[in-house]
């Protein structure tokens, strides 16, 4: 172990000492101002003998940990808080704080800090937040036995902790007391099951944050992750319509649909409102429907041709259609009064040639459903004929949606 | 046939929907402990003690209802709650003394489980190990949640006890009578009984267990005034239980000679009125009540445990990435079945001490709860009136007199 590193629970009560070498008082708090630096300390809390002092960063000579802190400007005012204002003692120990590389929530149980030099005095610079039995037995015995023992007998425990580079820092709300220390960035890159399970363990108001923050896309593939309906219902709800709306509109609309079937009605036609009129009528549609049938089931994600288009027509068409494509098994083929004719597996256009119709690269038979299908039928069928992809059709046979292998499988995992 | 079994589906279907955390709390609330612990109070002196069930179900309203209240309003789980506003070592003192006396709450279930299998001589050295296995498998494999329903299902055998509450003829009017005079009595074997039944219907795991259910099902602020419908209702249904448990003993043993239960099946006489099956039924709700709340507590304790001290927990989570948490869930199983196991061990005595660890976990818990529920900045609108506060203080200082008698009693 270096002798430049400090733990911030051995900062807390050391002695503070003036240029005469006079005690002040102990350390009672220490506090970063991120919006001038992520991650300097800028601000000891000093207990004196009536109040509590400031001393800021520069006004600091030496920090040992065998003789404690000596300043080299003793010009100390009082302690007020202030909003920029984090201190790592009352806002960060202690509070939930999210991994982003193991990917999952633990706590704040310490923080190592490292003393360095600038301009002739010593600084403290945040290095990570210390999670795991380590830092707890440190916590436990400080201020027990001597700091050195501590230091001795932690030794064979290996360390965990969190690089503070990963956490950036949001704006400390006292109000709110929301103490997530996350980049956002970092959470975008997650994949979004993941992100779900670490939202699922959050407390609400830190479940809003982080929606609030993440960028809609991210945030829509996150929450279909989210297991729980309600909970899913919760977050939206707790949103700015506005927000809500984005989310839901970046969903797809079958999901979106089950979701907003679950939120209060009043809340559900507020999101409604505030979304873009073509996402918004395909939802009204499926809303429309009973969620235990198949139009309840189905989505509107799929790609219908005319009966007498090629290979070629079919490339041109999915060329328009880049975002279905990561799902996308199937084609269908509608006639004149769109009435499904016939399905074709996408693989089929790979070894066909390029002007081949549609019509003859067809499935042999088409399994089909209506909308008021029951759910139970409809997984049936999928276990029955090892579907993919189910097309279901209204009373007049027209083309209205499709099923896929991964609805059922929500739906029997609901079960 | 088809339509009535349909009808029977939508019923259950019903009364799932309608169960929730408190109402789980409740069920589990008359564990192997809190059976034996009211039949040795019927058995004994009859209907006298009949009085206590309304302050100890005042008090225990009173528990559930903040706990309930804060898991809404917060989110969090109370021992987060306590971490995050009174730090590590305080948290760590809790757990630490959680573990144990929950522990030795586990021994008692396991206990349970040797004593009512025992009345069918089926040896506890192959009953408790095997019980031991299931339970942790249950929890492992995660098919804890579908068997929950079982349990909760087979929790109907309470019912027995309100039948047999009737059959039995009991004294009406003096049940009635008892029920509402408090009757004091110096001897100490009373005292010790009253302290008993407070200590067993109150206990710290379940505030712990109560408000992380809250959590988990994701009830907030704007659902909790239905929430509390259920809290109170389950509160009432286990002193209801309670009642005729001791109402049962009263007509069925203490009419005909008051003494102290020494077994199991001395218990069982309770359930007489159903004449060959009164062994049976009573060994299966024992049993059923052991083993529910031996999967309940060591999952609970480990759930507490990990998330007031930051270790990653949740049985939806591997072994491997969360080894405190299993390693805590399997070391409350083995040595709680263990101990049971162990030739001429004291049993009554340990569990009787477990009640009395209880009792002296119960008043820390419920001050750190206080001091919690009274925060504005954690709970907002919600924090408790001023009237409630005198209760709650009042409930504190109540029992933490019980407690110190208790202990008087004890080492006396």
């Amino acid at each position: 172990m270096t002798e430049n590193l400090l733990f911030f629970t051995e900062l807390l009560s050391m002695p503070v000492f003036d240029l005469k070498d006079r005690r002040l008082g102990r350390v009672k708090d220490a506090a970063l101002v991120p919006l001038v630096h992520a991650s300097r300390i800028d601000r000891l809390l000093v207990g004196g003998e009536y109040s509590w002092l400031t001393v800021r960063y520069d006004q600091v000579r030496s920090v040992s940990l065998a003789r404690g802190i000596h300043l080299g400007d003793e010009v100390l005012v009082p302690y007020h808080d202030d909003e920029y204002m984090m201190r790592i003692g009352r806002d960060l120990l202690d509070q939930q704080i999210i991994d982003v590389t193991g990917r999952k929530v633990v706590r704040v149980n310490d923080v190592s800090l490292a003393i360095g030099h600038e301009g002739g005095h010593d600084i403290l610079i945040v290095r990570d937040v210390d999670i795991g039995v380590r830092s707890i037995l440190r916590r436990l015995l400080q201020g027990v036995l001597p700091r050195q023992w501590i230091r001795r007998l932690q030794q064979p425990i290996p360390p965990k902790s969190i690089s503070w580079d990963f956490a950036n820092v949001v704006e400390p709300d006292p109000l709110r007391r929301l103490r997530l220390n996350i980049s956002y960035a970092k959470l975008e890159e997650m994949h979004p099951a993941d992100l779900a399970d670490i939202v699922e363990e959050l407390a609400p108001a830190e479940r809003e944050a982080i929606f609030e923050t993440i960028d809609s896309e991210v945030a829509a593939d996150a929450l279909s992750e989210v297991e729980d309906p309600k909970m899913q219902a919760n977050i939206l709800e707790a949103l700015d319509p506005e927000k809500a709306a984005d989310i839901v509109e970046e969903m797809a609309p079958d999901e979106a649909a089950d979701l907003l079937s679950e939120l209060e009605e009043e809340a559900s036609e507020e999101i409604l409102e505030e979304m873009d009129t073509p996402d918004k009528t395909e939802v009204e549609e499926l809303l429309e429907f009973e969620e235990d049938t198949a139009g309840g089931m189905m989505n509107t994600e799929f790609v219908a041709l005319h009966e007498n288009a090629n290979v070629g027509d079919a490339i041109a068409a999915l060329k328009g259609n880049e975002d279905l494509l990561d799902g996308l098994n199937t084609l269908f083929l509608v006639d004149e009064e769109e009435k499904l004719s016939a399905a074709i597996p996408l693989a089929r256009l790979f070894v066909a040639a390029g002007d081949a119709r549609l019509k003859d690269l067809a499935a042999e038979t088409m399994i089909q459903v209506r909308v008021d299908e029951k759910q139970h039928r409809v997984t049936e069928l999928f276990d029955k004929y090892n579907l993919l992809t189910l097309p279901v059709v209204d009373e007049d046979s027209k083309l209205a949606g499709v099923i896929t292998a991964d609805d059922i499988i929500s739906v029997l995992r609901q079960k | 046939m088809r339509q009535v079994l349909s009808r029977f589906r939508y019923h259950l279907a019903v009364f799932f929907a309608v169960i929730g955390p408190g109402f789980i709390t409740a069920v589990v609330d008359n564990d192997s402990g809190g059976i034996y612990t009211y039949s040795a109070a019927g058995s004994q002196f009859g209907y006298l003690p009949l009085w206590t069930l309304l302050p100890i179900t005042l008090l225990l309203v009173i528990t559930q209802e903040m706990c309930s209240r804060m898991g809404a309003v917060t989110g969090k789980g109370l021992s987060d709650l306590i971490r995050e506003e009174f730090g590590l070592r305080i948290t760590f003192l809790m757990m630490a003394f959680l573990v144990l006396v929950n522990l030795t709450n586990v021994m008692s279930e396991f206990a349970g489980v040797a004593s009512s299998l025992e009345l069918f001589h089926i040896s506890r050295y192959i009953t408790v190990p095997l019980a031991a296995i299931a339970v942790w498998l249950l929890v492992v494999q995660g098919t804890y949640e579908s068997v929950e329903k079982i349990f909760l299902f087979a929790c109907v055998f309470y019912v027995t006890y309100v039948i047999s509450g009737f059959l039995v003829k009991p004294d009406w009017k003096e049940a009635a009578i008892y029920s509402v005079r408090p009757v004091l009595m110096l001897e100490p074997s009373y005292i010790y009984m009253v302290i008993g039944m407070v200590g067993t219907t109150i206990a710290p795991w379940m505030q712990f267990y109560l408000q992380a259910a809250v959590v988990e099902k994701g009830i907030t602020a704007k659902e909790y005034a239905e929430s509390r419908i259920e809290v109170i209702v389950g509160c009432f249904m286990t002193s209801v239980i309670a009642f005729f448990i001791i109402v049962a003993c009263a007509g069925a043993i203490w009419s005909v000679k008051p003494r102290e239960l020494q077994d199991a099946a001395e218990a069982a006489q309770a359930l007489k009125p159903f004449g060959q099956y009164a062994f049976l039924l009573f060994s299966a709700g024992l049993f059923n009540a052991s083993i529910f709340a031996a999967c309940i507590l060591p999952l609970s304790t480990a759930y507490t445990v990990c998330e007031g001290m930051g270790f990653e927990s949740g049985v939806s989570k591997r072994i491997r990435e969360a080894p405190i948490f299993y390693s805590l869930y399997t070391l409350l199983i083995v040595v709680g079945a263990g101990v049971v196991l162990i030739p001429q061990f004291p049993l009554v005595r340990m569990i009787l001490w477990s009640q009395v660890l209880n009792g002296m976990l119960l008043p820390f818990i419920l001050i750190f709860m206080i001091l919690l529920i009274n925060k504005r900045d954690l709970m907002g609108e919600w924090i408790n009136p001023r009237w409630f506060n005198v209760v709650s203080w009042v409930t504190v200082v109540l029992i933490i007199g019980l407690t110190l008698a208790y202990v008087g009693i004890l080492l006396h």
